[in-house]
């Protein structure tokens, strides 16, 4: 492991060196190592790039990790991954992409990821997205399908904060009965950069629960598009809510669809986008901070 | 010494102008409790906002010592000595109690220092430490927050604005022990006020009407006549403790 190697594991898998438990990491398009264990096995999949992974029935309080990093410019990865989560299992899933990408050509990397979360199974995932370079571009494009069984839950955390050029997030969640799904997004984008955010969930199930919420930042000429779409097909609540702030012209559109097909379904929309309160920067400069850094300090809390 | 000499804040332009503040000059003397009353809308929010560099002042200058911070920016003015209590506490999303503590104190001190500082607002601080300054937290904890930030900056001279609104009874007594223990640690406190009790602790209280101190004295001398606005105005018509230096 070189020292980009370790820098990109570090900053979207919080990982120091290699991961004990069940991992798989992808570097440049290909396996670069794997483990797999008796509580959840990593299979590598036979008609096309990517992995299965399964968490056997009832395994409690164990993670499994599979980051990639892409170093190499020009490169267009495309992986698909399915993730079965066996009936009571509770697992943390570390995924995350990191392009390094210090060429002129444009490395890409899509990462479609299917959720198959067995009754009662509990998965809390944690994405992180970073690019590193200042040339070539770096986009990624994830995909993300979610299939919840009865009673399971689904805890996403993604985070973009920076460097990448280009990004299409699109999400799709069944959820049923007694289910939960529960989304934090968190987005930052500067220069010419973009990220569009698509989401539909649909709470087909009785009981049935979704929060999904956006907190982003568009800086300089940045542009952030998000689309969430919720359809309430049972007794069920669902919550969308889309947090914005501008710095200087940078645009973000939000798109709210909500769909109530019962009628004791509970579908809200929360969106507010705008520039930094006024109030807010100057309480801060009171606390000794100058414009620059109360910005940067509310933008930072903001993302946290 | 803080010193105000001939301030006027006028908005709008032309025809449409009006002075919020008309023309005050005042100084604001080390280890002294000054209480600045009077009615909706007299100017004194205004006021305080001009002397921490919220607001700029249409004319006049402002001296801290024999330095003319007039052009100062609100950190330049932080930096030579001023904090500033708002009255309506301001929300953020993401940010802590501790984040804006280790801010006010400029990373000065430590978390059980900190919790100090929320204990003597009556906050447990075990409890407020972590939590982010958002829509879950009440405008009375907030207010309390506010005035914990304050005190973690320890500047010699700390401005209050309206500091008893949205704060309890229990606490309101809590509140004046903090301002008399300040004014014994030697701070200029300028506390913008309605409230008698603060009054009654005040080594001077200064009155303004309509954008001007009208009076200003010691709390035996202007007290009793402020129990109407009529009064404030006899107190100008008799002459008694005009506000100018």
């Amino acid at each position: 492991m070189d020292k980009i190697d370790q820098e990109l594991l570090e900053q979207i898998a919080d990982l120091h060196t290699i991961p004990q438990g069940s991992y798989s990491i992808r570097k440049n398009g290909k396996v670069w190592d794997r483990n797999s264990t008796s509580d959840i096995e990593i299979l590598p999949k036979k008609d096309k790039e990517g992995i299965d992974v399964i968490v056997h029935k009832n395994v409690k309080n164990q993670s499994v990790h599979i980051p990639v990093m892409i170093t190499q410019g020009g490169l267009n990865d495309l992986v698909y991954n399915d993730f079965y989560i066996e009936e009571n299992a509770d697992v943390l899933i570390v995924a995350g992409c990191g392009i390094h990408n210090v060429s002129t050509q444009t490395s890409k990397h899509q990462g479609v990821h299917t959720f198959h979360l067995g009754k009662n199974s509990r998965v809390r995932y944690v994405e992180k997205h970073l690019g590193i370079g200042n040339q070539g571009e770096k986009i990624l494009d994830p995909v993300t399908n979610v299939f919840m069984e009865e009673g399971s839950t689904m805890h996403m955390e993604t985070v973009q904060l920076g460097g990448v050029s280009h990004s299409v997030r699109d999400t799709k969640a069944t959820v049923a009965d007694h289910a939960t799904l529960v989304v934090e997004e968190k987005i930052l984008t500067t220069g010419k950069q973009s990220a569009t955010t698509n989401f539909e969930v649909v709470l087909q199930g009785k009981n049935s629960h979704a929060e999904i919420t956006s907190r982003s930042v568009a800086k300089d000429h940045s542009y952030q598009s998000f689309d969430s779409q919720m359809i309430g097909k049972e007794e069920c609540f669902g919550h969308v809510s889309c947090d914005g702030i501008l710095v200087g012209n940078a645009r973000i559109d939000s798109t709210p669809k909500l769909s109530c097909q019962n009628v004791s379904s509970t579908l809200i929309h929360e969106a507010a986008i705008g520039k930094i309160a006024g109030e807010q920067l100057t309480k801060l400069m009171t606390l000794g901070l100058s414009y620059e850094q109360a910005e940067e300090l509310i933008i930072k809390g903001f993302l946290s | 010494m803080l010193t105000l000499d001939h301030i006027q804040y006028q908005v709008g332009e032309n025809n449409t102008s009006k002075n919020i503040i008309e023309d005050i000059s005042f100084s604001f003397l080390e280890n002294t409790l000054y209480v600045i009353t009077g009615q909706n809308g007299s100017g004194k929010s205004t006021l305080a906002k001009i002397i921490m560099g919220i607001l700029p002042n249409t004319k006049g200058k402002i001296f801290l010592g024999k330095k003319d911070i007039t052009k100062k920016s609100i950190q330049e003015r932080v930096q030579l000595g001023l904090s500033f209590a708002f009255q309506q506490p301001v929300r953020f999303k993401g940010l802590t109690v501790k984040n804006l503590l280790d801010t006010a104190s400029n990373h000065q001190y430590s978390i059980k220092e900190l919790c100090e500082y929320l204990s003597m607002v009556g906050l447990c601080a075990r409890d407020y430490i972590a939590r982010p300054l958002d829509e879950k937290l009440s405008g009375g904890e907030l207010k309390r927050i506010e005035i914990a930030m304050t005190l973690a900056q320890n500047k010699p001279i700390m401005i209050f604005d309206e500091p008893e609104a949205g704060i309890d009874l229990w606490s309101f007594d809590d509140l004046v022990k903090i301002f008399l223990m300040l004014k014994q640690q030697g701070k200029t406190i300028i506390i913008i006020s309605h409230q008698e009790k603060i009054l009654s602790i005040a080594d001077q209280i200064l009155v303004m009407q309509q954008g001007n101190i009208i009076a200003h004295g010691t709390p035996t001398e202007i007290l009793p006549a402020l129990s109407t606005s009529t009064k404030c105005i006899k107190l100008v018509e008799k002459g008694g403790n005009h506000g100018q230096n």
